[in-house]
C-alpha cells in the first residue's frame, strides 16, 4: 500500500514539474541565444534552421511566423529603460537611433500580439515615414491622448509590448554588443 | 523519512524527462501554430495573399502592419516548385517556412539583385536527381533545398507609408508560386500560373 502511495506521490510530482516547465518555458521565453540591448530583447536564432527547442516549442504554441535571418531581425520590448513595465496609460518616450538596416518598423502590441485599434488606424512607424531631427536621430511618444510629432496612440491599455524591425540589416547572430546595434532608448515621461 | 525523500526525488527526475519529452513533442502535437492556421485559407502550390494586419485580424500574433503579405503553401511530392516574386518600390523578401514553422532560408530583393525574386524549390533528393548540364544553365536561378517536402512560403512586400500598400499588394499579387513540369501537362497548372 506505502509503495503504491509513494509511486503516485512520484508521478504526480513528475507531472506537475514536467508539464509547469514546459508550460513556464513555452509561454515566458527562455535565455537561450538571447541578446539583450537595453530594453530591447531579440533571439536571431529563432530566424534559421539551427533554432534551439524551446524557441521551438513557443513558436508552435503562440501560432508566431519568426522574422527570417536573411530577412531581418525583431526586438521587443515589454519594459522601458529603468525595469517599469510599458503603461498604455502613460506617456513612453522611445527616442534615439536604431542600428544599421535598410528599413525599420516600430509597431505597438498587446500582450498576446495583437495590433491595438485606434480611431487613426496608426499601429506603427516605418523608418521612412518617421520625423527625424537634424542629427538624424528621432522620438516617438506612446500616450492614449493625440501628441506632437510622431505620437503612436495606446489605446490606454494597461500593458503594451513594443517591437522593433530591422529589415536587411547586418544584426543578427553575430551581434554582441550595443556597440554593433545601438537601440533607442525607452523612458516613461509621466503618468497621469 | 528516506523513503519520502526518494519519491520526492524521483518524481522530479521523472519530471524532468516529462519536460523534454514534452518540449520536443510540442512542435508536433501543436494544432494552433501558423501552418495549420493557414491551411484552411491557403491555396496548395498557388499565392494566396493574406488579409492586412489590423486588430480585427488575429490570424497570427505579431504581424507587421507596414507589409503586404501572401502566402505559398506547398507541398513538394508532385515536383520541384517555381517561384517569381516581382520586387516592389521599397523592400520584398521571400521567407521559407518548414512544415513545424522552422525558417529554413530567407532573402530580400537586394541579395537577389534583380527585378524579378526567381527561385527553384526543391527537396534534396530532387536536387540530387538534377542531370548535370541542367544544374549549370540554371545557374542564374537559386536553388533552395527544402528539409521537408511540405512548407510554406511567406511573400512580403514594405508599404513604407500607408499610401503605398495597393502598390505592395499589386506586387505580391503578380507573384507566381507553382509545381515545375517540363512535359505538357504545365498547362494544366493553368489556373496557378494565370494568379
Amino acid at each position: 500500500m506505502r509503495l503504491i502511495l509513494s509511486t503516485l506521490l512520484a508521478l504526480v510530482i513528475a507531472t506537475v514539474v514536467g508539464v509547469g516547465a514546459t508550460w513556464m518555458t513555452s509561454t515566458r521565453g527562455t535565455d537561450f541565444g538571447t541578446l539583450q540591448i537595453g530594453a530591447w530583447t531579440a533571439r536571431p536564432k529563432t530566424g534559421t534552421a539551427d533554432v534551439d527547442p524551446y524557441s521551438r516549442a513557443s513558436i508552435a504554441r503562440s501560432g508566431d511566423l519568426p522574422i527570417g535571418q536573411g530577412d531581418g531581425v525583431a526586438f521587443l520590448a515589454k519594459t522601458d529603460d529603468k525595469k517599469r513595465p510599458l503603461d498604455g496609460r502613460c506617456d513612453v518616450v522611445v527616442s534615439g537611433v536604431t542600428p544599421a538596416a535598410r528599413f525599420w518598423t516600430l509597431t505597438l502590441y498587446d500582450l498576446k500580439g495583437h495590433l491595438v485599434a485606434n480611431s487613426l488606424q496608426r499601429y506603427g512607424f516605418t523608418s521612412e515615414e518617421i520625423i527625424r531631427s537634424a542629427d538624424g536621430s528621432f522620438e516617438v511618444r506612446m500616450a492614449s491622448r493625440s501628441r506632437a510629432g510622431n505620437w503612436l496612440p495606446t489605446g490606454g491599455i494597461e500593458r503594451y509590448t513594443l517591437l522593433l524591425r530591422l529589415y536587411d540589416t547586418p544584426v543578427g547572430v553575430a551581434t554582441r554588443t550595443p556597440r554593433d546595434a545601438p537601440m533607442p532608448a525607452i523612458a516613461t515621461a509621466g503618468c497621469p | 523519512m528516506i523513503r519520502f525523500v526518494f519519491t520526492i526525488v524521483a518524481g522530479v527526475l521523472l519530471g524532468g524527462l516529462v519536460h523534454l519529452v514534452s518540449v520536443l513533442a510540442l512542435p508536433r502535437i501543436a494544432s494552433q501554430d501558423a501552418y495549420s492556421r493557414l491551411t484552411s485559407m491557403t491555396e496548395l502550390n498557388a499565392v494566396t495573399g493574406l488579409p492586412l494586419a489590423d486588430p480585427g485580424n488575429t490570424l497570427m500574433p505579431y504581424m507587421d502592419p507596414a507589409f503586404a503579405t501572401a502566402i505559398c503553401r506547398y507541398d513538394l511530392s508532385a515536383g520541384p516548385i517555381k517561384l517569381a516574386v516581382p520586387v516592389s518600390h521599397a523592400y520584398t523578401s521571400v521567407s521559407f517556412y518548414t512544415h513545424s514553422d522552422v525558417a529554413y532560408y530567407a532573402i530580400n530583393d537586394r541579395s537577389a539583385g534583380k527585378k524579378v525574386i526567381e527561385l527553384n524549390l526543391m527537396t534534396e533528393a530532387q536536387h540530387a536527381d538534377l542531370p548535370e548540364d541542367e544544374d549549370v544553365t540554371a545557374a542564374d536561378r537559386l536553388i533552395i533545398d527544402s528539409p521537408t517536402s511540405t512548407g510554406l512560403i511567406v511573400l512580403k512586400a514594405l508599404a513604407a507609408e500607408p499610401g503605398m500598400m495597393p502598390q505592395a499588394q499589386a506586387s505580391l499579387a503578380a507573384a507566381t508560386c507553382k509545381v515545375q513540369t517540363d512535359a505538357p501537362p504545365a498547362k494544366q497548372m493553368g489556373p496557378a500560373a494565370k494568379r
